[in-house]
């Protein structure tokens, strides 16, 4: 698979702040706009000049994963119609990058649209999760943020398998002011959620669940991190359930979190 | 149809408590292991594709080396039967039994004869098959089915071997001793004397293999417990039946493989002992060599440009060891010999998505990815279960779900439907402030033990309009 | 040629009309050796010629590694062979031990009267074998990555199930038959296509983890494994 580095041309100087576009990703749109809020006051933050092109909608993977993945090619040409030309687009997502970076250019190929495909191929490489961009493209992992309270993370599937993101976001974690961050147990195993998994196999997709909820109590955190609102909301609406007082925040609303403007 | 789909199964499964303690010890420690021997050579990401590129080309032109095997295991004294099913293979072996004049066989532990089922084959023909494996053995005596891919009695646990031990050795051989403790090591030693008796009179030997190498025409069998080595060396005539994907190209194949194998497998640096042996040997071993070459499915899977991929699998289990789902069902929930990952892309190849159980296999994964990972001969089990997630639903069209997943797409296709969709989901979430949604209407799966979150009271595409003016 | 034979390469060709590239190491001549495809760099053997002992570090790792197994290593000097033979079999309380027909007389100079000595010619009938305590043999290949032994039953290690029933092997590895890893191994084991040997590969005593993943050694195969490594 490709990796940030090699298939992007050198980041563009952060003075001159490249040109971003916001993938919202269709969940966070309608469910979690706080995060989104955080992923742009971010990138701001740190030079980027960030658009949020209105056309786009989904990128197609619940479907793909449910065995539509035919159905959701209309979604991949629109992806690309919309976001042709930017420098790089960003998403607070590692599952629906995931799904741009390896699935888009199989749905091309499945519906026999080279032209498509092409275009999946020039796209795909230029979509990047939030914390590859930061580290990667931005070359920074001290983002200037502040956050004094007692933090695990949960590193989830598709970014540490599919997107290969290795241990960027703890590096970004790990310079945050005032942070007390806490090493979860058994941290790479899945929580669970797996998209329609949770609808189809509910049984185990929440053994699995509060099996992991029950590391995330262990660590006594506070705050238990992820860099997807999907798995964030399945294991904490356990956690929740279950009253346990762990607030769950995106990684990207502890990034923009700052002294002056404190989550 | 008879096995319940996977979501039912993994139910009841995952009320076992004693299965659910088992399967978590024993997954997590093979984990381990293997972690710490594949972390000993530096070029295991090399092996990998050695691995793969053997099995690939293997696959890529079967006939040829199949036609090649079979060549020089002629040569070697061997005699070569070519099955197209189960029964056909199942037909062939009991009439080979037949013709030892013998009513019982020895067998090392096989994948490929319990997909066949050929015990209850021969159990027909009036021929008790003696599992020889001690998880097998325990298996087999406690009148139940293999629940992992190399430990098949992991969801048992000491006391209930030992009780299976004295209840049931007594009624086809040596009795276990009287005083049999739950000791593993006491467990051992009375199914390694029971066993004897049977490895030193029988007459055939049964067995499967985990290579075939075309270009000398030897077989392998990678084992731990030396049953292996009784069943391929005591017995007169030997039979083994052989998937036609278990072909090597070469000799020279077994290198990435015997480090491939025992690594990913047992996390050892290598098994206790492999045999291998090609045809017959003067003085040595068995002089009546039979290989059974199985299809059974197979060339359907080969057919697929992308399923074929399944075929690379040398049945280490490592991708059980890793899948959470796995680790908290079990292998039975799988309703088939080939459990846990490898399993959920396989069955539905091998047999088809008509069943319950086999159109619900591709959806009894999270995608999470780890079975990929440790995949030594690199499966890519997720591309996998998507595709046939594909499958069955191109075969369950007009359904509930497709419907909804039209409808989904028809809102999802155009921003505005999208934003007038999310303008419903605000009005719930301005009706519901604060307060936590604890259950929903048909989301009771959902629901059941999760808190669903409260929609915002502004989607962020009405919130950027807003507040940067674009439209 | 069965129908079934015909009907499955026929399916075979069916399922893989896809396929144009040629196949690389097929059909070679009838008892003849293909070099089949070339294994990537870093797999393939760097094998140092049979016959040249290696260097310490490799004797070193291959004793750890199979010590590991919990067998037991001894390091020996040709010249005191044959009485750490007898002290080995003396070790175990061994009163009958089977040796093969081509070993080396030397072997044995120093086992006195007991423990008895049996032989295996004519060969012995498997309920025969199964009463004698131990196996003293040759072997073909010791490897250092695995600590394995590889056996190719020639006739310094007996027939197979010399090595198999009596529960005590004690096996004789050569510093020059040492070798780095596993292709090195596979590639000096190739059967001869004129004389096919059956091999064993030995790593530490039979063993099993069936029962809840505890480790227990010896079920089928013997339970104990002594390795002397003996160098000239």
């Amino acid at each position: 698979m490709s990796t940030a580095a090699e298939t992007t041309a050198t980041p563009a100087p952060r003075a001159a702040g490249p040109k971003v576009a916001l993938f919202a990703t269709c969940f966070n749109d309608t469910m979690w706009p706080e995060t989104l809020k955080a992923t742009v006051r971010l990138l701001e933050r740190l030079g980027c000049e960030v658009e949020f092109p209105m056309e786009q909608t989904c990128c197609g993977q619940m479907q793909t994963n449910t065995g539509y993945g035919k159905d959701a090619a209309p979604l991949v040409r629109r992806f690309v119609d919309v976001f042709d030309g930017y420098d790089a687009v960003v998403a607070p997502s590692g599952s629906c990058v995931g799904s741009v970076r390896e699935q888009h250019a199989t749905i091309a190929r499945e519906v026999g649209d080279d032209a498509l495909l092409d275009r999946v191929e020039e796209t795909a490489p230029r979509t990047y999760e939030l914390s590859e961009f930061l580290v990667d493209m931005l070359g920074v992992t001290d983002v200037g943020a502040y956050f004094p309270h007692r933090v695990t993370y949960h590193p989830t599937c598709h970014s540490l398998r599919m997107l290969h993101v290795g241990d960027k976001p703890l590096s970004l974690l790990r310079a945050v002011k005032g942070i007390d961050l806490v090493e979860l147990p058994g941290a790479e195993e899945c929580c669970g959620f797996g998209g329609t998994f949770a609808m189809k196999n509910a049984d185990v997709s929440i053994a699995m669940g509060a099996d992991k909820a029950r590391q995330i109590t262990s660590t006594d955190a506070e705050v238990v991190v992820m860099s997807d609102n999907s798995c964030l909301a399945h294991v904490g609406g356990l956690l929740s359930r279950h009253r346990s007082g762990v607030r769950r925040l995106h990684l990207a609303e502890i990034l923009a979190s700052t002294e002056e403007e404190q989550l | 149809m008879g096995m319940p789909a996977f979501p039912e199964a993994a139910e009841e499964a995952l009320g076992k408590t004693q299965q659910r303690h088992n399967l978590h010890h024993a997954t997590h420690t093979i984990r381990a292991k293997r972690a710490g021997v594949v972390g000993e050579l530096d070029d295991w990401q090399a092996l990998r594709t050695a691995g793969a590129d053997a099995k690939d080309e293997a696959l890529a032109h079967l006939a040829d080396y199949l036609e090649q095997l079979e060549e020089n295991l002629t040569a070697n004294g061997a005699t070569v039967h070519w099955a197209r099913d189960a029964e056909e293979a199942n037909r062939i072996v009991t009439a080979l039994v037949k013709a030892k004049e013998t009513d019982e066989v020895v067998k090392v532990k096989s994948m490929t004869t319990q997909e066949i089922e050929l015990n209850e084959a021969l159990r027909e023909a009036g021929i008790d098959a003696w599992e020889t494996d001690l998880a097998e053995l325990i298996v087999q005596l406690g009148g139940d089915l293999p629940s992992h891919i190399l430990v098949p009695a992991i969801h048992r646990n000491r006391s209930e071997i030992r009780e299976i031990f004295l209840r049931e050795m007594g009624q086809v051989g040596r009795a276990a001793p009287e005083d049999l403790t739950d000791d593993p090591a006491r467990l051992a030693e009375a199914a390694r004397l029971h066993l004897r008796e049977k490895f030193l009179r029988a007459k055939v030997g049964i067995s499967g293999a985990n290579f075939a190498i075309a270009d000398t025409g030897s077989l392998v069998v990678v084992e731990s417990e030396g049953n292996g080595r009784m069943c391929l060396t005591l017995p007169e005539t030997l039979i083994s039946v052989v998937g036609i994907e278990k072909v090597l190209p070469s000799w020279d194949d077994l290198a990435p493989m015997l480090q491939l194998l025992p690594r990913s497998s047992t996390g050892e640096r290598m098994n206790p002992y492999t045999s291998t042996w090609t045809g017959t040997h003067d003085g040595d071993g068995p002089q009546e060599v039979h290989v059974v070459l199985l299809d059974n499915g197979r060339t359907h899977v080969l057919g697929d440009s992308i399923g074929r991929q399944a075929l690379r699998c040398i049945r280490c289990s490592a991708c059980l060891n890793v899948c959470p789902v796995y680790e908290r069902t079990g292998g039975h929930a799988y309703g088939s010999v080939y459990p846990g990952p490898i399993g959920a892309v396989l069955n539905p190849q091998l047999r088809g998505t008509a069943s319950e159980v086999d159109k619900s296999l591709p959806y009894a994964s999270t995608l999470c990815g780890a079975c990929y990972e440790v995949c030594p001969v690199k499966i890519n089990i997720p591309e996998l279960l998507v595709k046939l997630r594909g499958a069955v639903a191109d075969q369950e069209r007009p359904s509930a779900e497709s419907a909804a997943m039209a409808a989904a797409g028809w809102v999802l296709s155009d921003p505005r439907r999208l934003g007038a969709a999310q303008k419903a989901a605000n009005s719930v979430g301005r009706l519901l402030g604060d307060r936590t949604i604890r259950t929903v209407p048909g989301m009771g799966a959902w629901t059941s033990a999760r808190d669903v979150p409260t929609p915002p009271t502004e989607s962020f595409r009405q919130w950027w309009a807003r507040e940067r003016g674009t439209q | 040629m069965s129908s079934a034979k015909q009907e499955i390469l026929d399916r075979i060709r069916g399922a893989t009309a896809d396929i144009t590239t040629e196949a690389k190491g097929v059909p070679a001549p009838t008892g003849t050796a293909s070099p089949g495809a070339t294994p990537p760099e870093g797999i393939g053997p760097e094998t140092t010629p049979p016959g040249t002992a290696p260097e310490a570090a490799i004797l070193d790792r291959f004793a750890e590694a199979v010590a590991d197994y919990e067998a037991r290593v001894l390091r020996v000097h040709e010249s005191n062979l044959p009485d750490t033979i007898a002290q080995v079999l003396r070790d175990v309380d061994c009163r009958s031990v089977i040796v093969p027909d081509g070993i080396d007389a030397e072997w044995t100079g120093s086992l006195g009267t007991a423990p008895e000595v049996v032989r295996d010619t004519p060969s012995l009938a498997a309920a025969d074998l199964d009463r004698v305590d131990a196996v003293l043999t040759a072997s073909a290949v010791g490897i250092a990555a695995t600590g394995t032994i590889v056996l190719d039953h020639r006739a310094d290690q007996g027939r197979r199930a010399l090595t198999l029933v009596p529960d005590t092997h004690v096996c004789v590895v050569r510093t020059d038959q040492v070798v780095a890893d596993v292709p090195d191994a596979v590639s000096r084991l190739r059967p001869d296509p004129r004389d096919a040997r059956p091999l064993t590969w030995i790593s530490g005593p039979s063993a099993t983890s069936d029962i809840e993943l505890e480790r227990v050694e010896g079920v089928h195969g013997p339970r104990t494994l002594v390795v002397l490594l003996v160098s000239a």
